[in-house]
């Protein structure tokens, strides 16, 4: 008898019996979507994170304001702009593996072009952070110089922004939008980086600061949001943070013994981390899933154990007209592996569909992992081969006499 | 065309089985030849071994002493798979209670041997259907073993047990399970399949069925108490076609 004859003669038997059939593969085919739905959320979680990381750009430190002390009471974390455009320059000229660093401050408004309107990001810097991103231009140009120094009326958009203001002809280059009642024009629209790096618009930090935020503002007029920096070098990242770190207490006047009043983080880094959490929630629900698949294999072996003793007369049978014991065996092991591919695939069709759902309802990121599905199929027709030896060797063993006098 | 040796040969052949420690002899010490062609029956009271010793000419089981033979080879020599395969090629097994797959439809159930001579699907259909019709069922090939009356299931049985063209068909109580009309239609069809040269091993208990048969070999107790070869007295009315 050869393996496909097997599979023919499986197929007969378990149409026999939908129900029993599919009641039996279930517990295959929930572990399986689960599997396979966990693999989708957790590499779609996964590519999100790569592509914040890519987005930030390589070897960036950011530099934001931490804890400062106000008559004893520690305040929150950035409840005080403690970093200055000098502390920039400083940075800039002081450190030597400091290639190109920016000062921001940030907020949103509303944007508006003609008829169309957008709520966005404005973030106020310098061209430095483009430098510091490596982010280049789809058109137009950066900030010039006198634009910088003297509070130019010019905005750089990102992707979305450009794509919601103006019609697909349309030429952002040198139109007029206004933010805040303020007339500017767009100089540049900048390449696409990712979805949640592209709804922003730049304008230059005394733009920012004098039309904005106004005189008004109780804010420090030199200070900044954040500060980013490129190091020149990978291998550089832990002296530059530390070269950071004592240039800032020392321009501060922080005395030793007192907390910093900033903080240098390494975003890919706490990203990179972040991921690794990722992956271990994901393995360990995974691990989880796996318990289902193991507890379906289960009920494989014991339905096939007691269909083995109710077809102990057909198997006497099939010994009696000539089948052998192997043949016997690979018929129960057809069985049990059909049960279990069968249940894998409706289980990788329920986890694909599953995924979307949850993609679409819950707003994730998910990713159909091809590499997920092979590996759950491989599990399914593992767990067959485990579950369906024990009944399929049981019912090879059985005399063909004994089976033949049974009723 | 005859064979060097007889078709089957038993020499000495016992059979005991030991349950809870205690050896009970259902065969003993039994000779004897069939040659091809021949029609046997196999006589004897409910115990007597009949079936022990259809068991063993089937190859389904070997004797504790002695030899069977089957064309001269001894076959405790050769291997359970071995054994199987010369069962799917050589060997027609016709039970009393007919032994059909219940979920399988007729042509199903005949073609079944062949599934383990290794024949393609196509050909085992096409051979399944001239069985039926040799045994005049083809208009039942697509009907499952319920629908069917005994006689008619009977009949799918010997064409099954005939597929493959055994060397020898084995019958244990054949028409057992059959009121005495249907039952000598039965016997018809194999007195008919005899005279094709098909040789034919038949148990019962019953002297009238016996009586059928050229050759009769009596068993008691597990021992051959009588084999005796008769004139042809076989009905000349034929169940076949």
């Amino acid at each position: 008898m050869t393996m496909l004859q097997g599979f023919q003669i499986a197929l007969h038997a378990l149409r026999l019996n939908p129900l029993r059939s599919f009641l039996t593969m279930l517990g295959i085919v929930i572990g399986v979507a689960s599997i396979v739905t966990v693999f989708a959320i957790g590499s779609g979680a996964q590519l999100r994170l790569q592509e914040q990381i890519r987005s930030i750009g390589a070897n960036v430190l950011m530099i934001t304001p931490g804890a400062v002390y106000q008559g004893g009471v520690r305040l929150k974390d950035g409840s005080k702009l403690t970093m200055t455009e000098s502390d920039v320059q400083a940075i800039l000229e002081q450190i030597p593996e400091i290639q190109a660093a920016a000062g921001s401050i940030a907020g949103t408004a509303q944007v508006i072009h003609e008829g169309k309107n957008w709520n966005t990001t404005i973030n106020g810097t310098t061209t430095g952070h483009f430098m510091v991103r490596d982010w280049q231009l789809a058109a137009g140009r950066y900030f010039s110089a006198t634009e910088e120094a003297g509070a130019g009326k010019v905005v750089i958009l990102g992707s979305t922004v450009a794509r919601e203001l103006f019609a697909p002809g349309d030429d952002p280059i040198g139109a007029q939008i206004r933010i805040m009642k303020v007339p500017l024009e767009v100089v540049g629209v900048l390449d696409r980086k990712g979805p949640a790096q592209d709804d922003v618009a730049f304008v230059p930090l005394t733009t920012a600061k004098l039309r904005f935020l106004g005189s008004a503002s109780n804010i420090n007029r030199d200070s900044v949001a954040y500060i980013i920096a490129k190091v020149t070098a990978d291998g550089q990242m832990a002296g530059a943070r530390a070269e950071i770190a004592n240039l800032l207490r020392q321009r501060h006047r922080i005395p030793a013994g007192q907390d910093d009043d900033f903080k240098v983080q390494d975003p890919a880094a706490a990203m990179e981390a972040q991921q690794g959490a990722i992956r271990t929630v994901a393995l360990l629900l995974v691990a989880i899933a796996s318990v289902s698949l193991l507890v379906g294999g289960i009920s494989i072996m014991n339905v096939m154990i007691v269909s083995v003793t109710e077809r102990t007369r057909e198997i006497g049978i099939r010994r009696a007209l000539g089948g052998r014991m192997r043949d016997i065996r690979l018929q129960f092991l057809c069985e049990a592996l059909v049960l279990c591919l069968l249940g894998g695939a409706i289980g990788v069709a329920g986890g694909i569909t599953l995924s979307m759902t949850v993609a679409r309802m819950a707003g994730w990121v998910t990713s159909i992992d091809g590499q997920a599905i092979g590996l759950s199929l491989v599990f399914s027709i593992a767990t067959g081969l485990v579950f369906g030896f024990y009944p399929a060797h049981k019912a090879s063993k059985l005399s063909p006499i004994e089976a033949l006098k049974t009723e | 065309m005859t064979a060097a040796a007889p078709l089957i040969s038993l020499r000495s052949v016992s059979r005991t089985y030991r349950t809870e420690g205690v050896a009970v002899a259902a065969v003993r010490n039994v000779s004897f030849d069939i040659a091809q062609g021949e029609i046997v029956a196999v006589m004897g009271p409910s115990g007597s071994g009949k079936s022990t010793l259809m068991n063993m000419i089937g190859l389904l089981d070997l004797p504790s002493e002695g030899a069977v033979y089957l064309q001269g080879a001894d076959v405790a020599d050769l291997t359970e798979d071995r054994r199987s395969s010369l069962r799917a090629r050589s060997i027609g097994f016709v039970f009393q209670s007919y032994n059909l797959l219940a979920r399988h439809d007729a042509i199903e159930n005949v073609a079944l041997p062949l599934v383990y001579c290794g024949i393609a699907r196509k050909e085992r259909l096409a051979r399944a259907e001239a069985s039926l019709e040799a045994v005049g069922m083809l208009h039942r090939a697509h009907h499952f073993p319920r629908q069917l009356s005994g006689g008619e299931q009977q009949r799918v049985a010997i064409a099954r047990a005939l597929i493959a063209s055994p060397l020898i068909v084995l019958a244990d109580e054949p028409t057992g399970a059959l009121d005495s009309r249907t039952g000598a239609e039965i016997l018809s069809l194999f007195a008919a399949l005899n005279r094709t040269g098909q040789t034919i091993v038949m148990i019962t208990h019953d002297p009238g069925i016996a009586a059928q048969c050229r050759r009769t070999i009596h068993l008691h107790d597990g021992e051959l108490v009588g084999d005796e070869t008769q004139a042809p007295a076989l009905p000349k009315r034929s169940a076949v076609s």
